[in-house]
């Protein structure tokens, strides 16, 4: 064939399964990961993780959070310790959801869900604060008009990721572990590349 | 007379009100037919491209996205028209028109079917058969260069202009080779009128698509006619006119709106009444067997099987226009140009001698295979002359230093 070799490739091409997802009607599952609209957690008790340090703020690289501490009021305290987080808001206009707050923040306070598929009608209603990133009792997401959850995306969001296992096997080495969350418990860590699946339970007894 | 049987545009003969509704029918439907099939050719060609390339292609407008031109032509339509201040207003609204007319112009000659009765009259299925059709044919695709040309020229811009001076040397190069492939088929047809060549086709037996249509007597002339079509119509890989990388948008940069949209659907139209008349010329236009368990005057045997056979064969053609545009990448200019002149023109020459001999020698009752081998060894002689007295391409580099 030689030069016309290339009609046989496009003329191939036509009988291939297509790999487009049509986005609107079919939906992938989201990834593990998946940095999405962020969640203020609490403790089981119901207290605030937020201890007001500014750290996330400090380290936003589109300085879309804005955070304000304040001393604790002591007959009635917001977070265990001394500050908790007075105001806190995040502009969801300019947020590009790198992730970098949830490393910055001490106390697993501000983790991300998978969530996405959020629009605004007007600037207000994109200053999310924190009102609306708090979890609620359950610590679920709390779900506000504009945005389309599909149900699993707050699953699994209070915990931090941890970029090495020191679980000590093979299969972990370099791997995703997961710090202990609550009320989920302690997730697997993610499956390597190793082709051997790692035993579950070998993530229980992660120091910390 | 028998192309008056087309009741013919011209208005030569009687001309009563059933002749002028005839024509005036003939003309609006074709019109429609053609602006339609323009339509559904821009979906279908972003579908198969699409296909070929593991795309979904347009799905949004229509089912399976079949109105999405429709869409973009409305889009279009409302869209603001801006003309440049350094540009040559007349000649720049009329460059469009000019450059449209002719895409449908070229297909009033063409028979999308065989003979029927309007309105009490006896006439083919095309607007008009010209006696001269080819020929109309010709200066019709070289109207063409006219419309690229003026709106270069007028945009009063550089870019344009530099892809209107490219279109207008490719498209005047490979008319040559256009004309003398289509000299192929008139030399053995004996006639201009599209509507004889067609009759010359007709479906007699089984065979007659090997023996009556005209592609395989014509096969050399039959390639250069549809490679000389691509690059007339500017369709990938001679797409140099509207090369994006080097000319913005090519010889339409300036333009907007509709008058944007009148270019894109010349072109298109372009492409789709060059391969009806590639299927009229080489390929029986509309003849193929009809049904004969019907009789030879019911009314789908006269009416829908002509245009039916028709439409395949043009619906095949404008497949592999896109297998093309899908396959090849954009030649270069200096290769067009070279391939045309040095190659297809010269081809074609050989081929209407050897064509011509062959047929004299018929008439003449000669030899006609020591016709056509002495035709080819003159030929040859001759190019070898013409060959020898070219500079070669060492010389002409030891001449630049």
């Amino acid at each position: 064939m030689g030069r016309l070799s290339g009609f046989l490739v496009t003329l191939r091409q036509m009988g291939r399964p297509r790999l487009t997802t049509e986005y609107p009607k079919v939906k992938h599952d989201k990834p593990e990961r998946m940095h999405g609209r962020h969640v203020l957690n609490r403790y089981e008790d119901g207290m605030e993780k937020c201890i007001g340090c500014e750290l996330c703020a400090g380290v936003c690289p589109a300085r879309c959070i804005y955070v304000r501490g304040a001393d604790n009021p002591i007959d009635d305290p917001v977070s265990p310790g001394e500050r908790y987080g007075f105001v806190y808001e995040i502009n969801y206009l300019r947020c590009i959801h790198c992730d970098l707050c949830v490393e910055a923040c001490p106390t697993e306070a501000i983790t991300e869900t998978k969530l996405f598929e959020f629009s605004f009608a007007n600037r207000a209603d994109a200053i999310y604060t924190k009102d609306q990133l708090l979890v609620d009792d359950t610590g679920h997401a709390q779900r506000l008009p504009w945005e389309l959850w599909l149900g699993g995306e707050d699953d699994d969001t209070s915990a931090w990721m941890r970029a090495t296992s020191p679980s000590g096997s093979a299969a972990y080495e370099g791997r995703v572990n997961w710090s202990g969350e609550l009320g989920f418990g302690v997730r697997p860590p993610e499956h390597g590349q190793s082709p051997v699946p790692p035993p579950a339970p070998a993530t229980e007894k992660q120091d910390d | 007379m028998n192309h008056l049987l087309a009741l013919d545009p011209l208005l030569r003969g009687s001309v009563t009100w059933s002749v002028l509704a005839v024509v005036l029918i003939k003309v609006v439907v074709a019109f429609v037919i053609l602006l339609v099939a323009v339509m559904l050719y821009i979906w279908a060609m972003r579908k198969v491209i699409a296909d070929m390339q593991n795309r979904i292609g347009p799905n949004r407008a229509g089912p399976y996205g079949v109105l999405q031109t429709l869409a973009d032509g409305i889009k279009l339509f409302f869209k603001e028209q801006s003309i440049p201040d350094s540009a040559d207003c007349p000649v720049f609204r009329l460059a469009p028109y000019l450059s449209i007319m002719p895409a449908f112009l070229m297909f009033c000659v063409v028979p999308i079917g065989g003979t029927v009765s309007i309105l009490g009259h006896t006439t083919y299925l095309q607007v008009v058969d010209l006696p001269i059709g080819a020929l109309f044919i010709l200066a019709m695709s070289g109207l063409g260069v006219y419309g690229v040309m003026l709106a270069g020229w007028s945009s009063g811009s550089k870019y344009p202009l530099l892809g209107s001076v490219r279109a207008s040397a490719q498209l005047l190069s490979y008319e040559a080779a256009f004309g003398l492939a289509i000299l192929g088929v008139l030399i053995q047809a004996g006639t201009l009128s599209t509507h004889e060549i067609f009759l010359q086709q007709h479906w007699t037996n089984a065979w007659s698509f090997v023996t009556h249509w005209f592609w395989l007597k014509t096969c050399i002339a039959f390639g250069i006619f549809l490679i000389a079509a691509l690059a007339e119509t500017n369709h990938p890989p001679f797409d140099l006119v509207e090369a994006e990388q080097e000319l913005v948008g090519g010889f339409n940069t300036e333009y907007t709106g509709i008058r944007f949209a009148i270019f894109f659907l010349a072109e298109f139209m372009n492409v789709i009444t060059m391969s009806a008349i590639a299927v009229t010329l080489f390929l029986g236009g509309p003849s193929g067997p009809s049904l004969g368990f019907l009789s030879a005057n019911n009314v789908i045997n006269v009416w829908f099987l002509p245009m039916i056979w028709f439409l395949v064969k043009v619906l095949a053609l404008l497949f592999a226009t896109v297998w093309v545009r899908a396959s090849l990448p954009r030649i270069r200019y200096d290769r067009l140009m070279s391939f045309g002149w040095k190659w297809l023109i010269e081809i074609a020459i050989l081929w209407v001698l050897v064509t011509a001999t062959v047929q004299v020698a018929n008439v003449e009752n000669w030899n006609s295979f020591v016709a056509a081998a002495v035709s080819v060894v003159v030929a040859v002689a001759a190019y070898g002359v013409l060959y020898a007295a070219m500079p070669k391409s060492d010389e002409l580099i030891e001449e630049i230093r």
